[in-house]
């Protein structure tokens, strides 16, 4: 009811409206969602979470429980707004949470009426029986009747932005401390003053942040903070994000958050128009209405006189027994037994101080008696404190709780003192296990209101004071951010990078089907005419096992490894030895983890006395430059070596298949290609299209291969050099798939997918490749500790069988076995046969070659012969060729 | 989220950083004078002492400088 007296935050002079559950409301602008449903006369704007109670406003702040709403509609609905933080805009929406069929006669009130069938812990009492009845009675059960709005569906179509600030103080909380504290700061550099509110007029030299929340409060003095640029707008005269984080670090912080008067504990506490005492007093002030015409007080009577000069009739109480009603206060009983109609209680049930973001960083907190409130404990290394929530607050009498059916303590979740006084009689007597067991505090509003009241309680129930119980943990947020603010400009295509090849363009084009490897689009196969994967992969890789293909391997990972210690480093970082390679040759190599195990793999090229190329897995390139680093920063650093990536600097076409000479003779100017000048494992300079070019005798298909590497800026035309060079041989773009099958057909393996950190060189039938001359590389000692030496480690086997066999399969010995032998790495058709075949790593694999295992996936049970892991030309006659 | 003062750049944010365990624990001179014993307890115990500690981060997101520090693990903060 709006009356005469107070209003300063509203403009009496214009009148605006709203929609509240259908019904058109008028307000004026300064209101809020809650005063202006005050102002109507509304109380009743919510159902509970748990007991479908009716509820309604109990406060006007950031602290408010029970007045959830869901503001706007479709795809822009934001649902538990609380209505005492929604600014009132013209033709703003707001529905109702919780209550079917409507938030007058809700069904699920009933449960009210079952309210002994919840008690405290009963997520786990009462829910017991198998997994069935929990999927398929309890929890969808539960999960039409508890809860909060719904999320909308559909994707946010709102924008929001992220900002970083620093600055010499930051004071959160425009009140009259927060705005005294910013001005005397002004003289020690840059301030930023945040206040939660809108009123704040501007201070000269001071950046002020409206409408902005401090959520959080981490370590070194960085303080994250939500500022709602739009929101207060009605839809038509928004611009720009709807939300903007701000990410602040200052040198001094100041906290200037206030305090929040908490509720009394009596039955029927949560009833609508039961409201915290300076909440009614804020509507007058700052909204002029009065919450009610006969206003009972109970705990404080500071503001009667002001409330009755509104107009207002004032009963002031001692203590308050039971209150009655249906979907309002209608009358209270007092401490006396005597009965008082009313229409609305004013509550006064002591302050605490808002000392979350004191908390949230590790700072102390102390029990003061005569306040009746944790207050902080100063700690000059912290964040300074100042006004109500450095435990400067009016002292109230609050009467002691008085048990009975629905007395609350935490409004949103529902739980009772009865509940708190369970828990305890069960043994939950640590405050950390009270929370868990009730759900006290765990709500949306992070127990702003009931933490106290549950603490004191439970203090209670032990026979200690309030303080020798503790608190429990304050977390971040303070109060809810949105997904969207958190994520800002992070999402779509900007929530990480793309990287793409020089020839990228030219795979689009082609209808290229694309997988992702890390950041990198690779193409995984080329469709033609409608075909599915399958046909497309059986025609590139038999194009590269009869004739010729073309791949791009331009994502590889590439180090460019010179100084004069090169060689010597390299000796260090790989299993293989490296001082004895040739300027003009190639070597295959394994680095291995200090464990031993087996890291990277790849060719290494001396480019030049003190230089190598190596190469890397394309998703490990990263990880073995830092590696290298780590060793050479670390324990090395009397090396003169120099590690740079150039992987992006040089793009490269592989191509390979028994024709593979034939095109580059089309094309490739100022080298010899034939087998005698060129052999296997090494590398010269040529020129394609008028472009340098580097070709390296490398094959990772088991067929005669030459990588062609190039300057990245010329990959293009001589891409498409090769393509029209190999046309008449029938040249074969390929893409991963086709090359995955390849590779395994000759048990080359990959990185991640044969191995898993826990392959040594051995496992994979490396041990050709370990150097047994060099006294010392990474993993070299933990190669001779007795694991490494066990006969019955997992080895590399092949497999063949009649059908094909999931990747990740488990092997047994007999059909019905349950001991895990090994499983399934890499599983294909044949390149050409398309018979199925497999690779696996099997305890003592390479013993049971010529016995049998069974596979194991989907339900299925598969017999599968085991081979050796070399399918195809395992002499290596073509890739010499 | 902490400000490490890398040595190269000066004071940046954590997320530009990576830790690299303990420090002050260089890799054996010679592995195989070492027990297996030895080298497994080299390999694979650390400290995990609660106080002060000596450990090492990479400015990876930066110039890539390898460096060690002391931080208290009970309050994150560093030692000068």
């Amino acid at each position: 009811m709006r009356v005469a007296l107070g209003g300063t935050r509203i403009d009496r002079s214009r009148t605006i409206h709203f929609r509240f559950d259908g019904r058109t409301l008028a307000g004026h602008p300064g209101d809020t969602l809650a005063s202006a449903l005050l102002a109507n006369g509304i109380h009743l704007v919510g159902r509970s979470f748990k007991y479908h109670r009716p509820r309604g406003i109990l406060s006007a702040g950031a602290e408010e429980p029970n007045a959830l709403v869901t503001i706007g509609e479709g795809a822009f609905a934001e649902p538990n707004s609380r209505a005492t933080m929604v600014e009132l805009y013209d033709g703003l929406v707001a529905r109702s949470q919780n209550a079917w069929p409507s938030l007058g006669h809700d069904l699920g009130a009933v449960t009210g009426i079952a309210s002994r069938l919840f008690p405290a812990g009963f997520y786990y009492k009462t829910f017991l029986g198998s997994s069935r009845t929990w999927t398929g009675l309890y929890e969808p059960l539960i999960r039409r009747m508890a809860g909060l709005g719904p999320a909308p569906t559909a994707a946010d179509p709102d924008a929001y932005d992220k900002v970083h600030a620093h600055c010499e103080t930051l004071v959160v909380g425009g009140g009259a401390a927060g705005r005294a504290a910013a001005l005397e700061a002004l003289g020690q550099g840059r301030v930023i003053l945040i206040d939660e509110g809108v009123a704040t007029p501007p201070l000269d030299g001071v950046r002020l942040l409206n409408r902005t929340t401090a959520f959080g409060c981490y370590d070194d003095n960085l303080v994250m903070a939500v500022e709602r640029v739009n929101d207060h707008l009605p839809p038509g005269e928004r611009r720009g994000p709807r939300q903007r984080l701000w990410q602040i670090r200052a040198k001094r912080i100041v906290l200037a958050t206030g305090a929040h008067q908490q509720p009394l504990v009596f039955p029927n506490n949560d009833l609508p128009a039961i409201m915290i005492a300076s909440a009614g007093l804020t509507y007058l002030r700052d909204f002029g209405l009065l919450v009610g015409r006969r206003i009972v007080m109970v705990g404080s009577s500071d503001a009667a006189d002001e409330l009755r000069a509104a107009g207002a009739q004032v009963i002031e109480v001692a203590a308050i027994a039971a209150a009655h009603g249906r979907k309002r206060v209608a009358s209270v009983t007092d401490g006396q037994g005597t009965r008082h109609r009313c229409d609305a209680v004013l509550m006064a049930g002591g302050w605490q101080p808002a000392v979350h973001l004191h908390s949230q960083i590790g700072g102390r907190l102390s029990f003061d008696p005569a306040r009746h409130c944790f207050v902080p404990v100063v700690d000059p290394s912290r964040a300074r404190l100042i006004g109500a929530c450095a435990g400067d607050v009016p002292v109230d009498r609050p009467s002691a709780p008085v048990a009975g059916p629905n007395a609350f303590v935490d409004f949103q979740n529902d739980v009772t003192l009865a509940d708190i006084d369970l828990a305890t009689r069960e043994g939950f007597v640590s405050v950390e296990h009270l929370k868990r067991y009730t759900t006290t505090g765990m709500a949306t509003d992070q127990g702003k209101l009931s933490n106290l009241n549950a603490i004191t309680r439970l203090a209670h129930n032990l026979g200690g004071a309030p303080g020798s119980v503790g608190t429990t943990t304050f977390r971040p947020p303070y109060t809810p951010v949105t997904f969207g603010a958190l994520a800002a400009h992070d999402r779509d295509q900007f929530i990480d990078p793309t990287r793409t090849t020089p020839m990228h363009d030219w795979h689009v084009g082609q209808g290229a089907v694309f997988e992702d490897v890390g950041q990198w689009k690779r193409p995984r196969y080329f469709p033609r005419d409608g075909e599915d994967m399958r046909a497309a992969v059986r025609r590139e890789c038999r194009a590269v096992r009869r004739g010729v293909g073309v791949l791009d391997a331009s994502t590889l990972g590439k180090i460019d490894v010179r100084g004069p210690d090169a060689a010597s480093f390299l000796n260090l970082i790989y299993a293989n030895g490296w001082s004895k390679l040739p300027v003009g040759r190639c070597r295959y190599g394994v680095m291995l983890g200090e464990d031993g195990m087996v890291f990277d793999d790849g060719v290494s090229a001396r480019i030049a006395e003190h230089q190598f190329l190596t190469f890397t897995t394309t998703g490990n390139a990263a990880r073995v430059l830092d590696h290298m680093e780590d060793y050479h920063q670390t324990e090395w650093p009397h090396l003169k070596v120099w590690l740079n990536s150039v992987t992006e600097h040089w793009a490269a076409a592989v191509v390979t298949g028994p024709l593979a000479r034939d095109v580059l003779r089309e094309v490739v100017s100022d080298v010899d290609l034939s087998a005698a000048a060129f052999p296997h494992l090494s590398w010269r300079e040529g020129r394609i299209a008028g472009h340098k070019v580097r070709l390296y005798r490398i094959s990772f298909t088991g067929e005669l291969s030459f990588e062609v590497h190039c300057d990245s800026r010329f990959a293009r035309p001589i891409w498409e050099a090769l393509l029209a060079a190999g046309e008449r041989f029938g040249i074969t773009p390929y893409g991963t798939e086709a090359m995955h099958v390849l590779r395994a057909e000759k048990a080359y393996v990959i990185i991640g997918q044969e191995t898993d950190g826990t392959v040594a060189p051995d496992d994979l039938g490396l041990s050709w490749v370990v150097s047994k001359s060099k006294p010392d590389f990474i993993g070299k000692r933990s190669l001779a500790r007795p694991e490494l030496q066990r006969p019955d480690r997992k080895q590399l086997v092949g497999l063949t069988m009649d059908a094909f066999v999931d990747e990740g399969a488990q092997l047994t010995a007999g059909a019905a076995d349950t001991v895990m032998l090994g499983h399934v790495t890499s599983s294909y058709p044949g390149a050409v046969d398309e018979k199925p075949f497999a690779l696996a790593l099997v305890t003592g694999g390479r013993q049971r070659i010529g016995t049998s295992l069974y596979a194991h996936f989907g339900g299925r049970s598969l017999r599968c012969n085991v081979t050796d892991p070399v399918f195809y030309d395992p002499e290596g006659v073509r890739l010499h060729g | 989220m902490l400000t490490i003062v890398c040595p190269h750049c000066g004071a940046r944010d954590q997320t530009e950083f990576r830790a690299g365990g303990e420090a002050d624990r260089p890799r054996p001179a010679d592995p195989f004078a070492l027990t297996d014993a030895e080298w497994a307890d080299f390999l694979f115990m650390r400290g995990n002492v609660m106080g002060l500690q000596r450990e090492l981060w990479v400015h990876a997101a930066g110039c890539g400088k390898w460096f060690s520090l002391t931080r208290d693990t009970r309050t994150h903060r560093f030692a000068p």
